[in-house]
């Protein structure tokens, strides 16, 4: 199983109802032993297999591993970019008309249109390459307008107006609000990419490398705007990066994968600092702290 | 009166992997509980476990076997089996940590990381910094600091900076390692009232004092962990 040995994660879910605390909120996303197989040579290989979690409102959670360790393939189970091959993927899906929790739905069983509008509004996919992620021939407002328009806003002004804003949340010059996504630097990209995917407030947001590739002064800043995001518009995320540093920043939980399989799971501090599972061990004190 | 924080046969042993499955075992059988208003110190050599032992009160290393339990918000939470998130919470509310170094933000300002405790309590952005502004104040923190992330403080102003941000909300358990280790006379008095001034509001507080004067000042109780050292 995916737990992390000697530390069971699951149960105890006996905290304290009493004395005005706030309610248990329902579980947002759902992984039940979910399972990727690829046919290599006539033979099914498993890209992931047998991955379990529960993530709440406003959980950040780190996927890491080495490159084809499967952590991307788990991440566009989740996002319902890939169908599972075993186990199942379950989100509290709101109804579109009063926003009200719909319950775990099993997103093999929603519609195509169902999964577009989910991925359109209620989710946000924050790509590796950001030219993957946003659309290179039209300017960077209209990057951030699409979201809104495919929801039926039509008013131009107002289009503008919360391009602007979202613009200067993540700290892009809104004089560049005209120009197209190709004239800006890498960085300006990824931080474009984010405000195109939180302009309709989604509450989950999968993000794939997001700081990968770029100079470290541009990742320091990247990560302490996504942080704060995160912890201002109390998002879940799941989180795909090689960089334990990323994830302990970032996330308050993580998952360990090697070939595919989950070695570890638990709180991010402790999964760092006390690591269980021999290969947790060796990635740990692999990296190099200067 | 009600313990606020205690171990169950706590023993913590680590296994290196990488050096063929070696044990190092570090203590075992860890029975303790610590009441509102009591200062427990943990003493032994250099080596003997006590920053372990703290790590594990903190959910910040896991525990082999037994179990540390912390009353929260009415109820206990056993760290060995609560989920993550439960752990967060806990630590949010409750279980505050001095730790020896801090661990900086890059480009995040003092200020603002000693304010985000309280801002995570949902503590208005004004209110959290003018607070702030007051323990920094407090610890002799020069004020022209404030607006600078601390990643090239000397020591003794990061320590300053960490005891601060472990404590700003009075946890009602507080663990401190070494909160006086790099300080000078005057600020270590600070920290020493700082100390009385938490236990007078009824925190359980549980450190690592290597100063003396400093132990005599603030422990109630002391706790040797190498007669719980474990031997191969």
């Amino acid at each position: 199983m995916s737990a992390a040995p000697g530390r069971p994660q699951a149960s105890s879910h006996r905290s304290a109802q009493h004395e005005g605390t706030p309610v248990i909120p329902n579980v947002l996303l759902s992984a039940r032993q979910a399972g990727k197989a690829f046919v290599h040579q006539g033979q099914p290989r498993w890209a992931c297999r047998d991955v379990s979690f529960d993530l709440y409102p406003g959980e950040v959670l780190a996927v890491v591993g080495e490159s084809g360790s499967g952590k991307s393939t788990l991440l566009r189970l989740l996002a319902a970019r890939l169908a599972c091959d075993e186990g199942s993927v379950h989100y509290d899906v709101r109804t579109e008309s009063d926003s009200q929790p719909g319950g775990l739905m099993d997103l093999a069983e929603l519609s195509e249109a169902r999964l577009r509008w989910l991925a359109r509004t209620d989710w946000g996919f924050v790509e590796q390459h950001a030219r993957d992620g946003l659309r290179m021939n039209v300017s960077g407002g209209a990057n951030v307008g699409e979201r809104l328009m495919a929801l039926g806003a039509r008013h131009y002004g107002q289009l503008r107006s919360e391009a602007v804003s979202w613009m200067q949340r993540v700290e892009l010059d809104t004089g560049r609000i005209d120009d197209l996504p190709a004239t800006y630097s890498g960085g300006m990209q990824q931080r474009l990419q984010i405000a195109r995917n939180l302009v309709t407030h989604p509450r989950l947001v999968f993000m794939d490398e997001p700081t990968t590739g770029l100079d470290v002064s541009v990742q320091a800043r990247l990560l302490d705007l996504l942080r704060e995001l995160v912890d201002e518009l109390q998002l879940a995320a799941v989180v795909v990066t090689h960089d334990l540093a990323v994830a302990r920043l970032l996330a308050q939980r993580m998952l360990v994968m090697k070939d595919g399989c989950v070695v570890e799971q638990g709180l991010t501090d402790r999964v760092l600092d006390d690591p269980q599972h021999p290969y947790t061990q060796l990635l740990v004190s692999s990296v190099l702290t200067p | 009166m009600t313990a606020l924080i205690e171990t169950i046969a706590l023993s913590k042993t680590f296994t290196l992997h990488g050096r063929g499955g070696l044990q190092l075992p570090v203590f075992a059988d860890i029975d303790l509980s610590v009441r509102p208003g009591e200062c427990l110190a943990l003493t032994g050599h250099s080596g003997s476990g006590k920053s372990s032992l703290l790590r594990c009160l903190y959910g910040n290393y896991g525990a082999s076997s037994g179990d540390v339990r912390i009353r929260h918000l009415g109820d206990w939470v056993s760290l060995s089996s609560a989920a993550p998130r439960e752990v967060f919470d806990v630590r949010r509310r409750t279980l505050g940590y001095v730790s020896q170094f801090l661990r900086v933000i890059p480009r995040v300002s003092t200020l603002d990381i000693v304010a985000d405790p309280l801002r995570r309590l949902g503590v208005g952005a004004e209110e959290a910094r003018a607070q702030a502004a007051q323990w920094l104040k407090r610890l002799n923190l020069h004020e022209h600091l404030w607006h600078l992330p601390p990643a090239t403080f000397s020591g003794g102003e990061q320590q300053r900076v960490n005891i601060a941000h472990g404590m700003i909300t009075a946890p009602p358990v507080l663990l401190l390692d070494e909160p006086t280790a790099s300080l000078d006379a005057d600020n270590r008095r600070v920290v020493v009232e700082l100390i009385h001034a938490a236990r007078a509001q009824g925190s359980a507080v549980v450190g690592i004092f290597h100063d003396d004067e400093v132990r005599e000042a603030v422990a109630t109780r002391c706790f040797d962990v190498e007669q719980h050292r474990k031997s191969i």
